[in-house]
């Protein structure tokens, strides 16, 4: 086994395993870290393909941004020390069947699916091409959907606040 | 300096602003200033409608002597084929000439006069409003140059007819006179439509002038006959049911006694002197038609006003309530306008009748005007309809009185007032044509004469008039002031050279004085007012000998031959029962049924099924993902 | 299925990480912990896209894009879900999922 074998093996355990204990664990604090630890072993991954930016990215928004507020949120709005009351049994069980046979159906049509790459030669993935082609208006130009996300954003800021702001009773 | 074009477009479009302005803000504008905004308003129509009348009487309607139809305006509305269209445009003609004058002026005097006899009212800017409204529907219907365009404004003016009869809507019977005035011509009116459509299709346009050349030039080519009788005799005769209707015609007058409900000088505009004599407008637009196409048809219609003539004036004999003895002395009146068309033809000498007709329609739109007029401000004077509430105001109200007194004279027909000319004329035409119609007319005259000074006696003359009705005068300047103008013209109209105006084909027609001929009618009518006098001041026993002796003529008579009674049977008894009872059980019970039996089912299919909507988040997303999975398993292994 | 790692070991680390989230949003009874298997999810697809832009599609960028695109509604989805909750948490004092179940018929 190489040294790149192993690196992935172990960010592909890392995800996986964190994933499945931020899903079943019932202490809910810890719940949120390993999520943190989940999205950590996907920036991992990101790093491990060479994309930096993207993991930069990922570490930035999901891990100091969503990580953070979930966390807040849960100080916000629960007793952190007590366990999670526990799903009945039945449900978790049709649960996990249904998601495993998903899982199964959907891991063999991508093993049955022979994918075919394209010959050209790869470009190199600098923050530079990045945001030349993000802001270009050329044939291949983002600029159109970044405008778009960008009023999305704006949108859900003023969503938020409306949503959460607390109105005095009108007397 | 305005063109005749601007002009001619102002004359409807000044009423229909006041009614937009007076409707808009009735509740803004206090009474008297809407009052006074809409009479200047009409005042400036009048001159225009004045100054365009006779501009083309005197100036430039005569093309080689002979009047012209010229259309100073046309605006393409709706162009259904290459013939086939529905324009609004202008027609000006020496009959719309004339209704234009008419109209304006009688519209202008009653405005004048509302002033003071509505200024008590509340509502008085609506009141206004409706006039205005009114004003510009009767002067589009008067103008208009094709039949569709006549027609809407045929029915814009009989919803002002509506609004106004049913002025005080807090008065069940005004609710109800209009109602009864809405639905009867509405009924006439869908005859009037299908024959439209059925004369549009035959002559191939909507046009006035160009069916009125399609049916006179070329010879007869008509599509279709039913019962035997040619399409075109049906469409003019569905016409003339919808211009009796408005008109009041027998046995379609039933509304305008009723009508009376409204306020009086309401009356005297639209159920005396223009409305009512749409009908007559109506026949005397497609006279051409009428009377070389079918001249069978215009007999008959000779016939029917000869008949409501003689029926209306032996009614007003009996009545006792002022207003409706004026209402059926204006349908005797209008019968004998149609009577006269009846028995006119086309072009020349023959055409004595169309112009007689419509020298009459003129008189009578100024002495009817006037007699309504009066009655109104004796009300306004008396607080009563009912004759015998009156007596010996001769004193009381000198100018009423003496307005009155010109006003039976002119509708009686002694010279030289306006009445005699015109009455003259028609009945020389009868008498040349048709000797039933003349009889007929000849007796009525004598009836009108009759009927029209007991009514003058019991109010004017006789009884010591109890003095607390007379809290106030005979009435201010403004009431005065239209008695007395429509006074002059009752008097004066008469001597206008009417046949140089107004003929059946555009060329001046030179009506001869018979002196002989017209000895027979004023004596009759001489003898009416005689009669009149004699019953009045003799004692009461000969009057109730008289009544006696008539027996059930009379009691038939004073109960309007129950007309009314035979309207209600025939609807209430026969209709009600056997039409709308089993068509009312089947919407009840079949079609009320079908739908409430698809209710019911809905509702009860969603009480089983609304289960699956139980607001569990997670349930939703199973499923949701269930139903993924089974579709991609679809869409790979089956539908592939 | 050989040792080096390649496309199809991502798309399994991925397909995994999806079915793992699905399996968190069913059973979880609490609404954060729910939003939590909602992130897995979408990082799962963010996974998909770079793998395919990697190995198929070297010459492009629009996987990096598309990545881009979902970590930005990612972010403005989960400020809203948790205003969401904040404010049933202040109507209802609970942000238990089965105690939202007003909305039903």
């Amino acid at each position: 086994m190489t040294g790149n074998q192993i690196i992935f093996y172990l960010l592909a355990l890392l995800t996986l395993g964190s994933a499945v204990l931020a899903v079943s664990t019932r202490h809910i604090f810890r719940a949120a870290v390993f999520l943190l630890f989940a999205l950590m072993g996907m920036a991992g991954l990101f790093f491990w393909m060479n994309y930096a930016f993207i993991a930069a990215v990922q570490i930035v928004v999901y891990v100091g941004g969503i990580t953070v507020l979930i966390i807040f949120s849960i100080f916000l709005t629960q007793e952190t020390g007590e366990k999670l009351p526990q799903q009945l049994w039945s449900r978790r069980f049709i649960a996990a069947l249904a998601s495993f046979c998903a899982l199964a159906f959907t891991l063999t049509q991508i093993f049955q699916h022979t994918f075919n790459a394209s010959k050209q030669t790869a470009i190199e993935v600098s923050v530079q091409q990045i945001g030349l082609q993000m802001l270009g208006t050329n044939q291949y130009g983002y600029a159109l959907p970044f405008e778009l996300i960008s009023i999305l954003l704006l949108a859900a800021m003023i969503g938020c606040i409306v949503i959460a702001i607390r109105l005095k009773p009108t007397s | 300096m305005m063109t005749l074009q601007q002009m001619i477009l102002l004359i409807p479009g000044i009423p229909l602003f006041a009614f937009l302005m007076l409707g808009l803000f009735s509740k803004k504008i206090p009474g008297n200033y809407a009052a006074t905004a809409g009479t200047i308003l009409m005042g400036v129509t009048t001159v225009l409608s004045c100054f365009v009348a006779f501009g083309y009487f005197t100036a430039f309607g005569k093309i080689d002597g002979i009047y012209q139809p010229m259309i100073p305006f046309l605006y393409h509305w709706l162009p259904l084929t290459d013939l086939l269209e529905i324009n609004m445009g202008i027609l000006l003609d020496p009959i719309s000439a004339l209704m234009l004058f008419v109209v304006s002026f009688i519209s202008l005097m009653v405005h004048i006069y509302s002033m003071a006899y509505m200024k008590d009212e509340s509502r008085i800017a609506v009141y206004y409003a409706f006039l205005s409204l009114f004003t510009f529907a009767m002067l589009g219907l008067v103008m208009a140059s094709n039949i569709f365009q006549l027609y809407i404004f045929w029915e814009l003016v009989g919803l002002s007819s509506f609004l106004l009869i049913g002025f005080y809507y807090q008065k069940p019977a005004a609710v109800r006179a209009a109602k009864k005035a809405f639905i009867v011509t509405r009924f006439a009116d869908l005859g009037m439509l299908i024959g439209i459509l059925i004369i549009s299709y035959e002559g191939k346009s909507l046009d006035f002038i160009s069916l009125i050349d399609h049916f006179t030039n070329s010879p007869q080519q008509i599509s279709g006959t039913f019962l035997g009788i040619a399409s075109l005799q049906w469409a003019l005769a569905l016409i003339f049911i919808g211009g009796a209707g408005k008109s009041a015609l027998f046995p379609l007058h039933i509304w305008l006694p009723d009508a009376m409900e409204g306020p009086t000088p309401v009356s005297a505009l639209i159920h005396a002197a223009t409305m009512v004599v749409a009908g007559v407008f109506l026949i005397a637009r497609l006279f051409p038609v009428y009377a070389i196409a079918a001249p069978v048809l215009l007999e008959g219609i000779g016939y029917v006003g000869a008949l409501t003539a003689l029926f209306a004036a032996i009614i007003a004999c009996t009545q006792t309530d002022i207003k409706r003895i004026l209402a059926y002395s204006t349908m005797s009146q209008i019968g004998y306008m149609i009577l006269a068309l009846g028995v006119a033809g086309y072009g020349a000498e023959s055409g004595l009748g169309f112009t007689a007709s419509l020298f009459h329609l003129f008189t009578h739109a100024l002495f009817k005007a006037l007699l309504f007029l009066c009655a109104g401000a004796i009300i306004h004077y008396v607080h009563s309809n009912e004759m015998r509430d009156m007596g010996g105001l001769k004193k009381l109200m000198p100018i009423t009185h003496l307005c009155f007194l010109i006003g039976c004279l002119a509708i009686a027909g002694i010279p030289p007032f306006a009445g005699f000319f015109s009455k003259e004329e028609m009945l020389f035409a009868a008498y040349q044509h048709n000797r039933i119609i003349y009889f007929v007319s000849l007796f009525t005259a004598g009836l009108t004469a009759f009927y029209m000074f007991r009514l003058y006696f019991s109010i004017f003359w006789n009884k010591p008039f109890q003095q607390h009705h007379s809290h106030h005068g005979e009435g201010g300047p403004a009431m005065m002031l239209p008695l007395i103008v429509l006074g002059i013209g009752s008097v004066s109209a008469g001597f206008i050279p009417f046949g140089k105006w107004v003929s059946s084909d555009g060329r001046p027609l030179i009506s001869h004085f018979h002196l002989s001929f017209s000895i027979l009618p004023v004596l009759l009518s001489l003898a009416g007012i005689a009669i009149a006098a004699f019953y009045f001041f003799k004692k009461k026993e000969t009057v109730e000998t008289t009544v006696n002796a008539m027996g059930g003529l009379f009691r038939v008579a004073k109960g309007k031959f129950y007309i009314d009674e035979i309207y209600q049977f025939v609807t209430k008894k026969i209709i009600f029962n056997f039409i709308a009872k089993p068509a009312a059980w089947i919407d009840k019970n079949l079609i009320d049924g079908l739908v409430n039996a698809m209710g019911n089912s809905t509702v009860s299919l969603s009480n089983h099924i609304k289960g699956i909507q139980s607001g569990k988040i997670q349930m939703y997303a199973g499923i949701f993902l269930i139903g993924v999975i089974g579709l991609a398993i679809l869409a790979i292994y089956y539908w592939n | 299925m050989t040792l080096e790692p390649g496309l199809y070991h991502l798309l399994t680390i991925s397909t995994g990480l999806f079915f793992i989230g699905v399996y968190g949003f069913l059973t979880r009874k609490n609404l954060v912990t729910m939003l939590m298997s909602i992130e897995l999810i979408l990082n799962s697809v963010n996974l998909n896209f770079i793998a395919f832009n990697k190995y198929l599609w070297p010459h492009r960028l629009d996987g990096v894009f598309f990545t881009l695109f979902v970590i930005a509604i990612a972010a403005a989805e989960a400020a809203v879900a948790i205003s969401i909750v904040i404010n049933i948490y202040r109507n209802n004092r609970s942000i238990n999922v089965e105690q939202t179940e007003e909305m039903k018929y």
